[in-house]
């Protein structure tokens, strides 16, 4: 509105701000205030990560594999770091990706653990309850723009029933009987499925070690931020038990006759 | 005072997190006289890898309400569950199953809501009105819509999409001289072109294959005319109101 008459019926300019709209005043605030707000950073990028989760559904229930690495880049920095995490008594959660986003991931699973167990209603949590409060975690996370920087397979055992799905930093989760995150869902899956799908019913713990094993050894091979130096989680109706670490080993003989790799000098 | 042409200017880059990503698949939705078909292929992909062969997109809402939600699957699932939630509320609040037209608006709302920061889902519902006739509603990811005979939407929309309009709509197509279009096409002829569709989706776009889901809603009294020999037939109908809704599986190629 344009309060002087000598305007009207004029062209206007309206580059000129004649009442002095802009900069936008602010009104006084006095109520609560965040202080961090202004120098609050949110997850940009992963860094101390881990790689490849694997799991597979078999006879008994289901078994999780992931390699003891958390990389800061390409330096392989921690070689003890165990990525397979047990929650209650049927559930076995594997993390690839943000470690640190993972250990406070372990520390908010084991504060419901404790409010569960401590509310002592005859209701135990389930792999089905942890999938569901871990997929509206990290969805939430995300649509506040500030994810938890994992890809997580949550594998368990519970009422006769085996339970295997996939969350991550987006709050994407799908469910099937052979999962792998990272260079896993390449390179693993394939020789997974091959093995696994249409004979989840047939295959021992055995059998489902060594598909395993052998998956993580076609990663050490080929995925340039993996180790050789694992341990696989097996959850069944005799519950939960996540092995020591082991040693993969892997053969590179053949380099020998080939010009150029090995020890050849051309 | 020039304003600089952006596109000339050079501006810093930043690498951040995207908070989408593109989960594949394809939804279809079809209204006939006193029923409605809605189907959704089951496979979820992310870039090149399949994530998983069966994902339902295709959901219950009511016995005569059909959502299929089809787009970024993580938006699409929440948004499900928020929907199937107001339902909830609102059979409580008025004692009845909420109409498929306050269905339809309730989703525009829900989906506006969220204008500045949406849901990246493309949802058709499907089912049947408050007068019997078969009902499609499509809506964008923020909420526009519109109801319609038919409706693809997702990864192979433009392979499928035409095909119904030739089909359904009967475009650019004349009827044999003396006789005229039918109004409206059975059962068996919409089930047909259902999965004639997604087989040839599947022929030729690599997100699309694995499995399909087709819900069926019958109008109240309706008989099971057309559906004699469907194989594999599931009836989910809860209620005695008088629509009956089913689903039936078949499976696409898994390449």
């Amino acid at each position: 509105m344009d309060h002087f008459p000598t305007n009207w019926g004029r062209p206007r300019n309206d580059a000129f701000d004649a009442y002095a709209t802009y900069p936008i005043h602010q009104r006084p605030y006095n109520g609560p205030k965040d202080s961090f707000a202004d120098g609050v950073q949110r997850t940009q990028q992963p860094i101390v990560t881990g790689t490849s989760v694997l799991a597979i559904k078999y006879k008994d229930g289901v078994m999780m594999a992931a390699d003891n690495l958390a990389s800061y880049g390409s330096l392989a920095r921690f070689k003890d770091v165990q990525r397979l995490h047990q929650v209650g008594n049927y559930t076995v959660i594997g993390a690839g990706g943000d470690m640190s986003d993972f250990q406070y991931i372990q520390y908010i699973l084991e504060e419901l653990s404790i409010d569960e167990i401590s509310a002592q209603d005859g209701h135990e949590l389930g792999p089905v309850e942890i999938h569901e409060y871990m997929s509206q975690l990290m969805y939430a996370r995300r649509s506040k723009m500030n994810p938890l920087w994992n890809s997580l397979l949550i594998g368990g055992f519970k009422d006769g029933k085996r339970f295997l799905s996939y969350v991550d930093l987006l709050g994407t989760t799908y469910s099937a009987s052979t999962l792998a995150t990272g260079y896993g869902a390449f390179i693993a899956q394939p020789l997974l499925r091959k093995a696994v799908e249409g004979r989840e019913d047939v295959i021992t713990e055995e059998e489902a070690r060594k598909i395993l094993e052998d998956s993580l050894r076609v990663l050490f091979y080929r995925d340039a931020r993996s180790l050789n130096k694992f341990q696989i989680a097996a959850i069944s109706s005799a519950g939960v038990s996540i092995s020591d670490s082991m040693q993969l080993d892997t053969a590179w003989s053949f380099a020998e006759n080939i010009r150029g790799y090995g020890a050849q000098t051309q | 005072m020039t304003i600089p042409d952006m596109d000339s200017v050079a501006h810093p880059q930043e690498r951040r997190f995207n908070p989408y990503t593109e989960n594949g698949g394809t939804i279809l939705a079809i209204a006939g006289a006193d029923f409605s078909v809605i189907a959704g292929d089951t496979r979820q992909s992310e870039g090149y890898s399949i994530q998983t062969r069966y994902a339902p997109k295709v959901f219950r809402l009511t016995d005569r309400a059909v959502l299929a939600v089809n787009g970024f699957a993580a938006d699409g699932n929440m948004f499900v569950k928020k929907v199937k939630q107001r339902l909830e509320w609102y059979r409580h609040a008025h004692a009845k199953d909420m109409p498929l037209r306050a269905i339809a608006r309730l989703i525009q709302t829900m989906l506006y809501g969220r204008r500045f920061f949406p849901y990246y889902v493309y949802n058709i519902l499907g089912g049947v009105e408050e007068d019997g006739t078969g009902a499609v509603y499509s809506f964008d990811p923020v909420g526009s819509y519109e109801r319609e005979a038919c409706r693809a939407a997702g990864a192979a929309q433009s392979l499928v999409q035409p095909f119904l309009d030739n089909q359904i709509y009967f475009k650019n197509q004349q009827a044999a001289p003396g006789t005229s279009h039918p109004s409206h096409l059975p059962l068996e002829t919409v089930l047909s072109i259902v999965i004639d569709s997604f087989t040839s989706a599947t022929e030729r776009h690599i997100e699309v294959g694995d499995g399909l889901e087709i819900f069926i809603a019958l109008a109240k009294g309706r008989t099971l005319q057309g559906m004699e020999s469907i194989r594999g037939l599931q009836e989910l109908t809860v209620t005695e109101d008088g629509e009956r809704l089913f689903v039936m599986r078949r499976d696409l190629k898994k390449d």
